[in-house]
């Protein structure tokens, strides 16, 4: 998409030709320009992707050379009850916490949009958490979810329910972090009330006229001119979500070395790579794992995208 | 990102980055006391949400001024104040040098991304040539690649230049650009009057004269909006100091914060009062350069959902 915007904001600052310049003194300097990034992109993104799909068909431990073991890696993917373990509780969390977040950032959203100037002081109260550093949220919400004593738990007596032990019952883990990573949404919040803000009133006006009431007009107003901000935040914060790490290691794993405290529950798939990688030196497996990631992200990606077509609007195409 | 279709197009773009958007039209003065009315019930969500938004910040300093007994018991004001929280983090840990481990980290990261990624912003703007098409949608897809795919093979390049065990290989991929940044500070440049160069090109103007005399200057809100988040980033990245730095003075703040963790939370002293003051002084620093550049920060954030 970033290229469709872009075609039409060149002509802006491209001259009108639509056919590239033969001026070679142009394109050397062109080339000059990007060349930094071009050197980066071969040394530190292709030449490591080449590496890490060569690794993988390997046993390779960052000392002795790697030792090629055909497909063993991918078959112990299979039979490795940590990744299916780790797999399911990334994939339970982000079905958990993409949905809820989008929901409760439009919820705020829309209730910032109605409110004028007054929306500038609680945006930045909202935006605040996402300034917090990730592993101090990880620290903090270990306290405020604690079962017995923490905030949560004690709120929730109040009115009468006895809350989970959110950091150690293992069907609590992940709506702990949930709850934990919602703090956080300011981000989303500040997309959405930027897109609401951009939707013409008289659309309201008109659908009004034709005697539509709130929810109506939430779902063939609103929902249709925000398409693209909400298309835009489900695909970021799935890709996001599929790589968890800071705040459930900071939670539930201890970094040091001989460290046993650890949360089953919390292990999440980049979280079990990482391990693999640095802790056990299992370089060529966690290559594998690596690979097996990026596949299931381009599949869900690749859904999403598909699925979203249908209902993104596009402005200045036929209804 | 890359992977947005022509339907993100939809959400109507205006301006550069620095174009402020009007908060709404303001009502007619007559209407005024009717639209005050209807926004109380808004306003009173808004407070509810605010007080939840706001308490664990609250719950966070509270905390860290409370004896080891007393960090529970939710109280907002602490019964017996304790400041030396704060002096036993400096004395069980260098939290200072880790402060400035990764103040210097921080600028080191945020300075070559921002200088680099301009330069190939510029490439791909002001350019049109054979293969820009192709290269920049690589631009684009490096965005969907997971850090996990290259980050085993880049950390043996670092270790065979030896520089594992140092902060260089937390900053130092920043020299060659960010396909994030490239795409945002491009967008930027391409709303820029394309006269303006033509006219410094008649002068006799090189092109990069061009890119440092002209389209630089003029980026500068789009350059602070880089800078800052580039900063944020690296006060928050765990997984590179993780994975390369060993010794405890190199720490930057959150692998520094999370050792104290380690040491005085969940699996050791349970000094929780200790680790809610170190969280403390890990988040303040960003807190402060909000309060500095919030407007950038909302401003950037905002474009991203517009144009990403």
């Amino acid at each position: 998409m970033a290229v469709t915007t872009a075609n039409v904001a060149t002509r802006k600052l491209l001259p009108g030709g639509a056919r590239p310049t033969r001026n070679w003194r142009e394109i050397r300097a062109a080339y000059g320009f990007i060349s930094l990034w071009i050197i980066g992109f071969l040394v530190f993104t292709l030449g490591p992707m080449i590496a890490s799909l060569v690794l993988s068909f390997t046993d390779y431990n960052a000392i002795d050379a790697p030792e090629g073991v055909g497909l063993a890696n991918y078959r112990e993917l299979v039979t490795d009850p940590k990744v299916a373990k780790s797999l399911g509780n990334t994939l339970i969390y982000a079905v958990l916490y993409v949905p809820s977040s989008m929901v409760v950032a439009l919820l705020l959203a829309m209730v910032l949009n109605r409110v004028g100037r007054a929306s500038g002081f609680f945006r930045t109260v909202f935006y605040l958490p996402v300034m917090t550093p990730t592993v101090a949220v990880g620290a903090l919400f270990l306290l405020l979810l604690n079962g017995q004593e923490g905030l949560l738990n004690r709120t929730l007596r109040l009115i009468g329910i006895t809350g989970p032990n959110w950091t150690t019952d293992t069907n609590w883990v992940k709506p702990g972090l949930v709850i934990t990573m919602l703090w956080s949404l300011g981000g989303t919040v500040v997309i959405y009330l930027a897109a609401l803000r951009q939707v013409p009133k008289d659309l309201y006006e008109a659908a009004e006229m034709d005697g539509a009431n709130a929810w109506t007009k939430f779902r063939k107003v609103t929902v249709p001119m925000i398409s693209g901000a909400l298309f835009f935040t489900l695909i970021v914060q799935t890709i996001s979500a599929l790589q968890m790490f800071d705040q459930a290691y900071t939670m539930f794993f201890g970094a040091q070395q001989n460290s046993t405290y650890s949360n089953e529950a919390a292990l999440f798939y980049v979280i079990y790579l990482f391990q693999q990688a640095f802790r056990f030196l299992h370089m060529g497996y966690a290559s594998a794992l690596a690979w097996l990631l990026f596949l299931i992200i381009l599949i869900i990606t690749a859904v999403q995208v598909r699925v979203s077509r249908r209902f993104v609007y596009y402005e200045g195409e036929k209804d | 990102m890359s992977t947005s279709p022509p339907g993100l197009t939809a959400v109507p773009t205006t301006g550069g980055p620095g174009h402020e958007r009007t908060e709404g039209s303001r009502p007619a003065s007559g209407r005024r006391d009717e639209r005050w009315w209807r926004r109380a019930p808004y306003l009173i969500v808004l407070g509810l949400a605010s007080v939840v938004f706001t308490y664990p910040f609250v719950w966070l300093i509270s905390a860290s001024l409370k004896p080891r007994t007393e960090v529970f018991d939710n109280a907002l004001i602490p019964h017996t104040l304790r400041l030396e929280n704060f002096a036993d983090v400096w004395d069980y840990a260098p939290v200072l040098t880790w402060v400035g481990n990764s103040a210097v980290v921080g600028l080191a990261a945020a300075t070559t991304v921002t200088i680099s990624s301009a330069l190939v912003a510029f490439g791909f703007a002001y350019f049109r040539f054979p293969g820009r098409n192709v290269l920049f949608g690589l631009v684009l897809a490096t965005m969907m690649l997971p850090q996990a795919v290259t980050m085993i093979p880049v950390y043996l390049i670092w270790n065979k230049l030896g520089l594992t065990g140092t902060q260089v290989p937390l900053w130092a991929q920043n020299i060659f650009g960010s396909a994030f940044y490239i795409f945002l500070l491009r967008q930027f440049f391409l709303g820029l009057p394309r006269e303006l160069f033509e006219a410094a090109r008649v002068d006799g103007s090189s092109f990069f004269g061009l890119f440092w005399r002209i389209a630089l200057p003029l980026a500068r809100p789009a350059l602070a909006i880089v800078f800052v988040f580039e900063i944020q980033a690296s006060w928050n990245d765990l997984i590179r100091p993780l994975i390369y730095l060993q010794e405890t003075s190199l720490f930057t703040v959150p692998r520094g914060l999370k050792a104290v963790i380690d040491t005085f939370g969940n699996g050791g002293e349970q000094h929780w009062e200790i680790v809610m003051a170190a969280s403390l002084i890990a988040t303040l620093p960003m807190i402060i350069i909000f309060a500095v550049a919030q407007r950038h920060i909302i401003e950037g954030i905002a474009t991203q959902g517009r144009k990403g």
